[in-house]
């Protein structure tokens, strides 16, 4: 499957699953969309059977809300065997909670309260340079968590110890859940900000496919001594016209109606 | 202790290429023969303690034995969620050392009073708290550690603590260790305050059971019945508030087994430590602790 079809399948599957289940977080899941899709295909060093080889290319995905991009990526990919990620999802002793859980193969860290997982990727990047290990650690956080503080700690720990095996991805969706980025508490300007704390940074569209394929390769080569952050310019709820830049869609799940129209659309 | 702890992780760290030791900018006079021996295995944080947890954590995913290391209250409370969620839900290869429990650094005021820390961390699953009484507990904890996978919390007191066993202990999760034998009335330690029970039980003169609690989780349940059976008293001590601390695990465990029905009556339980407040003012641990009631005075008057 191509990135394109891979993008596709994780906005079909994501639909399913917030219709099917009630689920929110909708919104952040089709931003994240591409960025995952175009990982998956073509940029990661992992496969179903290295999801424990000490060689592998590291995920965090510490936006842990938008769950059902990174389940639905992981089926499609091959990952779930003998999971059922329709069915299961959020049932009743299943471990396909709603923010992500590393209970499921291929996950390699719960997440869910937002700044946590880009200093557990510090932890795992130094550690894979002291052990001469050559996988990259990628971590893809959203733009609303950057109002943790945890994360400016990270940040600070990335540059100071030249990880330069880090790829951190912003979902800079200008959207988090009571307003937007701009109103609650303003980022701008973020690049900036990104490049003074000593990272090096990538401004792109996060919803063109080459543009992503051609930086996160580019980043996960360049071993220069500074860690890499790519901000992914993207819209919440991308693919679905009615959700896109809703705030709505951070909550809502799709009702049967809002179902039909998108699916309409996702194929198209 | 402090040092004793830290120079047995040193001595250890020679035969286990695993030990990574993590600092929150602190460590001054005691750290450095750690860094300067295994600077592959060592990191100062910064005075970033969510980070350098989070850090621990991705560190110990890749098979390092990670200790964190800072005073009191900043390598736990300060970052409680990344150790309840990163550390523990994920059962990482991951122990706190915190220095300076209980009121250890008392005239630092009550930014530096670790008083809350017990009832925190063993409310959460996979926490093995432990708190040494004396250099020889806090050398066995350590003997111990570097075996255990998982997490573990470390709360030391600080230095000058005398030695009260003769000699390595023994340490296993809810294993209390025997200092002396005695009737009527088990008192029942964890932690630096062992020492101040033993010398006003001396200076009064009572024959008393006294027992050292170095790591507190599920009690073994036979030595607790043995215990409930042959005392008619059992006093709890610890240099923490009362709220959910040691003498709280004491009382929880005694009651399930009155409840189960493996204890015909409960004995009484008096707890001996901080009575729920803050104390503002300075003063030294032993000050602060006779202020706050940390001591056996009113149990010894009344029993
Ligand atoms: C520490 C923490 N605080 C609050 C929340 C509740 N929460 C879930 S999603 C969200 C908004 C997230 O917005 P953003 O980070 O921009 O994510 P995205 O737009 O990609 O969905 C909030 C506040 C949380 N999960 N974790
Ligand atoms: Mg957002």
């Amino acid at each position: 499957m191509d990135s394109i079809e891979l993008a596709r399948s994780v906005r079909l599957t994501a639909l399913d699953l917030c219709h099917s289940k009630r689920a929110s977080h909708i919104g952040g899941a089709y931003s994240v969309a591409d960025i995952l899709a175009v990982l998956y295909a073509d940029v990661l060093n992992i496969s179903p059977l290295t999801v424990d080889n000490p060689e592998r290319d590291r995920v965090f995905y510490s936006k842990g809300h938008a769950c059902t991009a990174l389940y639905a990526v992981l089926n499609a990919c091959g990952y779930l065997k003998g999971y059922d990620l329709l069915k299961e999802f959020t049932v009743n002793g299943s471990y396909f909670t709603s923010h992500v859980n590393h209970q499921i193969p291929g996950v390699e860290l719960s997440t869910g309260s937002l700044g946590h997982a880009l200093g557990v990727a510090c932890g795992t990047a130094l550690a894979l340079k002291r052990k001469g290990n050559a996988g990259s650690v990628f971590t893809i956080v959203s733009d609303g968590e950057l109002d943790e503080g945890s994360n400016w700690e990270s940040l600070l720990a990335g540059a100071h110890h030249a990880l330069d095996n880090m790829i951190l991805i912003i979902d800079y969706n200008k959207i988090q859940s009571f307003g937007s980025v701009e109103e609650v508490l303003a980022l701008e300007p973020l690049a900036d900000k990104l490049r003074a704390f000593r990272w090096q940074v990538t401004e792109v569209d996060g919803h063109n496919h080459d543009e992503l394929r051609k930086t996160l390769a580019e980043s996960s080569l360049a071993r220069n001594g500074l860690p890499k952050a790519i901000i992914a310019h993207t819209v919440k709820g991308k693919g679905v016209s009615f959700m896109e830049g809703q705030l709505a869609w951070h909550y809502k799940s799709p009702n049967d109606a809002d179902y039909t129209r998108a699916r309409a659309e996702l194929e198209a | 202790m402090r040092n004793t702890f830290i120079n047995s992780l040193c001595e250890l760290a020679r035969a286990h290429d695993d030990i990574f030791l993590m600092c929150g900018d602190l460590g001054y006079s005691v750290l450095e023969p750690f860094a300067e021996q295994f600077p592959e295995r060592f990191l100062n944080a910064g005075i970033a303690e969510q980070n350098m947890t989070e850090m621990a954590v991705g560190l110990a995913r890749e098979g390092y034995n990670v200790f964190t290391y800072s005073i009191g209250n900043f390598p736990t409370l300060r970052c409680m969620e990344q150790i309840r969620y990163d550390v523990c839900y994920h059962d990482a290869n991951v122990k706190i050392i915190a220095v300076g429990g209980g009121y250890a650094y008392g005239a630092l005021g009550v930014s530096h009073h670790t008083t809350e820390d017990i009832a925190m961390l063993r409310s959460i699953p996979n926490m093995l708290v432990t708190a040494p009484a004396d250099p020889h507990e806090a050398r066995s904890i350590a003997k111990y550690l570097v075996s255990h996978r998982g997490p573990a919390y470390v709360r030391l007191n600080k230095a000058g603590e005398p030695m009260i066993h003769r000699g390595e202990v023994d340490v296993q999760p809810g294993r209390l260790i025997t200092v002396r034998e005695g009737a009527g009335v088990a008192v029942l330690t964890t932690g630096a305050v062992l020492d101040g029970a033993i010398r006003q039980i001396d200076e009064a003169g009572r024959p008393w059971a006294v027992y050292s609690c170095p790591m507190l989780s599920a009690f073994d349940t036979e030595t607790m019945c043995s215990l409930a059976r042959r005392f008619d008293c059992i006093v709890t001590m610890e240099e923490h508030q009362l709220a959910g601390g040691f003498g709280s695990a004491v009382l929880e465990c005694l009651s399930d087994l009155r409840a189960q029905g493996r204890i015909a009556s409960m004995p009484i339980v008096r707890r001996v430590g901080i009575p729920n407040k803050f104390i503002g003012y300075a003063g030294t641990q032993e000050y602060l602790r006779m202020k706050a009631g940390v001591d056996l005075g009113r149990i010894l008057e009344n029993a």
